[in-house]
Formats: structure tokens, sequence, C-alpha cells
């Protein structure tokens, strides 16, 4: 990756965040937090892995995200817009009445959503299905999916790695969103996940562990994950949840609250310096 | 009405989803290691390369449907009716059910014919729980002939299905190469003086109870009502104004099944009296699966019964 790659992926990853801020603001609801810890893996995904054609949403060719832990939208629409599947202004209206951006993704209403996803623990097992999909019909796309450390408390997750792993699924990708904290705290706490590459190990899957805010880091999984013949792959990522803003960062208190209009401002303030820096202003 | 050819459902549904697969490739066939009972295994035998054994997993089974159907295929996802409606409920309300997705849900073992097993596999809830999600179609063949063609028709129809078989072999009615209308309910015996309304081993229950009742000079008019959602409300309220009385019966709980649909049309449509034969809120027992069915009250004798003294006569 070059300099000037990261420096263009951190501008988009710092627009993502403000458009995760405008939008929960605006909607007065939302999940910041989780949307914020995964900003700079949305922006990868959208503009830089996944093979996909914002004028021809369903194209059928295309690779597939699936956003298994679909409460952070947010953070997803902010990127689809950015990538240019919808207008940017429109991140406004998340969440409210006759909206096309509901509050968790709907694939028959948002251009970009490949599977409507929300209830935890599901999105995973749907992106399996694309997966064998591919195989089934001799297709060579790939698919990625999203899901939180919360998330894979949910028995369904693990049945989805046996399943996975059973069918040899090497076109597809999960990705755990490590930031350590759920609604109800420290997910070590809640109810420990740990050891989270470990236990996907020994489902049969390739695991890379990665720093999810290093986009290099981020790039060389995937490129890793491209080579693995035979077995799915998973990328565990260390991230920190609010990332971006400061104050959000690491409390689980923002898991589901949007700012206010003070804490607004404070949070526009400090992306605007950060992409003014970013952008040699 | 003696000798009549025996077949259960769920061995249409087998029967169809082979000469489904022969006929489109984009068929898939997921089950939940029940292969040899919901006769999906009569299409991995052809399709190996097309069935999926997802394990004893029935939440990923019915998601991976819904990421299979995303992608162009045709799922049909089978297990036992308590296993796919009860374990995998949110499952199919989440990930098929709103996004609309085209899974076909093909669950055998349904009610208490299940017999032996008893009460935790006798599912006499899964209409109730299927019916509850919008754009959900709900049927429940009364024979092998009928699963056969229903299968077909779901296959036809572009949307989630549940169909609904059963584990006992039960008598075939329909005429071979029988044309299934999802949604169109069928006269199986002609009567003005009360109209019983069945599905599924109910039917056959109720023609037998038309004979009897025949034999008695009451003429019940029998409507096989395969489709619970969505209802065939012209012939329900054709029988409610022609007939008067209307019962119905099913192999399901009496709290929100095919009874409570026709209730609940009628009401709002033409209020007319009516009695539900089905499982009274309780649950099921072990027991030979026809012994089982009389002890609550799921056969012909008590279709009689209930019919006379509803009429008074």
């Amino acid at each position: 990756m070059t300099a000037q790659q990261l420096q263009q992926l951190s501008i988009t990853a710092c627009k993502v965040r403000m458009g995760i801020v405008k939008s929960t603001h605006a909607a007065k609801c939302g999940h910041p937090g989780g949307s914020l810890s995964a900003a700079d893996m949305f922006t990868y995904l959208y503009f830089k892995e996944l093979n996909v054609d914002p004028q021809a949403p369903q194209w059928e060719d295309r690779d597939r995200f699936v956003l298994s832990k679909g409460h952070t939208a947010p953070g997803l629409y902010a990127a689809l817009a950015l990538r240019g599947f919808f207008p940017e202004e429109d991140l406004l209206s998340l969440r409210k009445i006759d909206s096309y951006l509901q509050g968790h993704p709907n694939m028959n209403t948002v251009p970009g959503v490949d599977m409507s996803t929300g209830s935890l623990g599901q999105g995973i097992s749907c992106a399996c299905g694309m997966a064998l999909a591919a195989k089934v019909r001799g297709k060579d796309y790939r698919v990625y999916t999203l899901l939180g450390d919360g998330e894979i408390q949910e028995g369904q997750v693990w049945e989805a790695c046996m399943f996975a792993s059973h069918y040899k699924l090497d076109n597809f990708c999960a990705i755990i969103d490590n930031n350590g904290l759920q609604i109800d705290g420290d997910v070590a706490k809640v109810m420990s996940p740990y050891p989270i590459a470990d236990k996907l190990e020994a489902f049969g899957f390739r695991v890379a562990q990665i720093d999810g805010h290093d986009f290099r880091q981020i790039e060389d999984a995937f490129r890793e994950a491209r080579t693995v013949k035979g077995q799915p792959f998973a990328i565990v990522m260390k991230t920190v949840k609010g990332k971006g803003v400061s104050f959000m960062e690491n409390d689980a208190g923002w898991h589901g609250v949007a700012p206010n209009d003070q804490q607004y401002a404070g949070a526009m303030a400090e992306l605007s310096a950060k992409l003014a820096e970013l952008e040699g202003k | 009405m003696a000798d009549v050819k025996k077949m259960a459902t769920r061995e249409g549904y087998g029967k169809a989803l082979v000469a489904l697969g022969k006929e489109h490739d984009d068929i898939v066939v997921l089950d939940a290691d029940l292969a040899g009972s919901t006769k999906t295994g009569m299409f991995a035998k052809e399709f190996p390369d097309r069935h999926f054994n997802c394990g004893i997993a029935e939440a990923d089974m019915m998601c991976v449907a819904a990421g299979l159907a995303a992608s162009g295929l045709t799922p049909f996802a089978s297990s036992f009716a308590m296993f796919a409606s009860g374990r995998a409920y949110e499952q199919i309300r989440n990930s098929i059910g709103y996004p609309a997705l085209n899974v076909k849900i093909g669950a055998s073992h349904g009610g208490m014919s299940v017999g032996e097993d008893g009460a935790s596999h006798q599912c006499c809830e899964d209409f109730a729980l299927m019916r509850s999600i919008p754009g959900m179609v709900v049927i429940c063949p009364a024979d092998g002939v009928e699963a056969e063609a229903a299968t077909k028709a779901a296959y036809a129809y572009d949307g989630p299905v549940y169909l609904r078989m059963g584990r006992l072999a039960v008598p075939v009615f329909h005429e071979e190469g029988f044309q299934f209308q999802i949604g169109k309910g069928e006269v199986v015996r002609e009567g003005s003086d009360i109209a019983i309304i069945a599905n599924g081993l109910m039917v056959y229950e109720a023609m037998k109870a038309g004979q009897a009742l025949a034999e008695a000079g009451i003429r019940a008019r029998i409507i096989n009502m395969s489709t619970i959602k969505p209802l065939d409300e012209e012939l329900v309220l054709q029988a409610a104004r022609e007939c008067g009385k209307i019962i119905t019966c099913e192999e399901h709980s009496v709290v929100g099944g095919l009874g409570e649909a026709v209730c609940a049309f009628l009401s709002e449509n033409c209020p007319t009296p009516v009695r539900r034969i089905g499982v009274n809120d309780v649950f099921g027992c072990s027991g030979p699966a026809y012994e089982v069915l009389e002890k609550f009250g799921l056969c012909a004798d008590n279709i009689v019964k209930v019919t006379r003294d509803f009429l008074g006569k």
C-alpha cells in the first residue's frame, strides 16, 4: 500500500466516521460505538476489497457483504453513500419514518445491502449460504461478513462456523470486531468469548489477528485470505469502540446512544480537525 | 373407503423434490440430520451435489437457505415441524420472512400423528407461528398426491412457503396428476346442512364423518382447506352463507390455526356459529398414532359427535 493510498483511505474513513456521527445525531438514536470501531473496516471493504458496482448493486457476480452485527448500520450506510450507492444527504434520514435507511439493514430498500440483518447470529449463516451458492453455481465471487465480539456469544454463530468449515467455503471470510464491549459492559465480564482466534481455528478456520485500525494489516489479512484453499478464513481485529471520537472511545455507554447537539458539535470539530490534518490543510 | 391406498404426505414431498430436481437446476435441498425421515434423502440420492446436510443445526440451516435464495437458488429446507417452525422461528421470521426470500420450508412430522415419540415432537403450534409471519404461505396437504402437487406449486410460487407434512401413511383420495392451486380450497363432498372445513389428515376423517352423517340424514359439506394462509375466503363465505354452521378440523392447536383463521374472517364478514375441532390447548402424549389421534378427538367419530350436538340432531 502506497503512502498516498493510505492517506486516501484514512481520509475516507474519517468521512465515514462523520457520516456515522451526523446520521445518529439526526436520528437522535442508533449505534455509534460499534459503527466507529468498524469504520476503518467498512472503508477498506467498500473502497479496496469488494468487487462491487454502485451503478449495479444487484450485479450477479459481485462480492457480497453481510453485516451480521446489523445494529452498526450507520457505519455501513456511511460507507455505501460515500462509495456512491445513494446520496450522502440521505444519511440524515436514518431511522426516520418512511426512510429507506431502516434502523437495521434492509436488503430490499437500501442499494448495496446484500442481506437484511439485525438479529444477532443470523447474518453469518446467511453469508455461508451465499458462499455455498457461489460454489453450486460455479461463480468466483467472495462473501464477507462482519460480526461483533458480543454477537459471537450466540450459539448459531458456531453452527455457521461448523458449516463453513464442513463445506470448505474458501470464498468466505468472517471478520470479528473485537472492540471488547457490549451493551452491558466488558465482553469478558458479561460472557467471555475468549480465546476467539483459538476457537475459530478449532472450528476449522485459518485466522489472522490484526489491529483493525491499521489499513496495512487489514490489507495483508485480506491478501492472505485469498491464498487459502479448502477452508474458510477469519480476521479477528482488535479495535476501539467509538474510535475517532475521543469521548466515545472505550465506553460501553456509547453502544446505542446518539450524541446530543453539544456532543455532536464536539465530535464533528474533532473529526473535522482530523480530516484537515489528513488532507494537509 | 376400506381399501384405499395409503401414503404419507412427506413421501409425496420427497417424490416432488426428485421430479423438480430433474427439471430445474436452481433447486437445492437442505436437511438437519433427518433426510431419511423428511424424505429429502430421495433427492440426495439422485442429486448428491445439490443436497446439503446442515447437521442438527436448524437455526443455521434456515439462514443458509436465506443466503442461497438471496443468491438466485431455490432452497427447500427440511426438518421436523417442531424444529423447523419452533427452534428456527426467529430465523424464519427475520432472515426469510422479513426480506421475503424465496425459501420453501418442508416440515415433516407435524401434529399428534407423530405418535410414539410423544409431546416433545408433536408440533401442534406451527400453523400459528408461521401464519403470524407477514407474507408467509402456509400449506398442509391432506394426502400424498396433494403433497406432491403442493410441493410443485410451492416451487412455482415466488416467495416463502411453509409446507406441513405428516409422518403417518394416510389414505390417498386425490387422483394422480392433481394440480394444486395455492390459496384455493376444495369441496370434497357436497352438502348444505353444515360445512366441515378441514386440512391435513383431518380431511379424510371428515370425509368418513360425512359418510356416517349422510346415513343419519345429515348432509355435510366437506371442504379441504389445505392452504391456511392465504385463506380461501370466498369458499369460506359461501359455506357460511349456504350452510349456516361451520366446524373446523385440524391436527393443530385450536389456538392460532385453521379454526381461528376461519373464525377471524367470518366474525368480520359474516358472523356464523363455528365449532373448532383441534388440540384443545394441551400437550400430546406417546402412543400409536391413531390411538393418540382418537384420544384427542382428532377422528371421524368425534367429528360426527360434535356435528350432531351442534345441529341438535
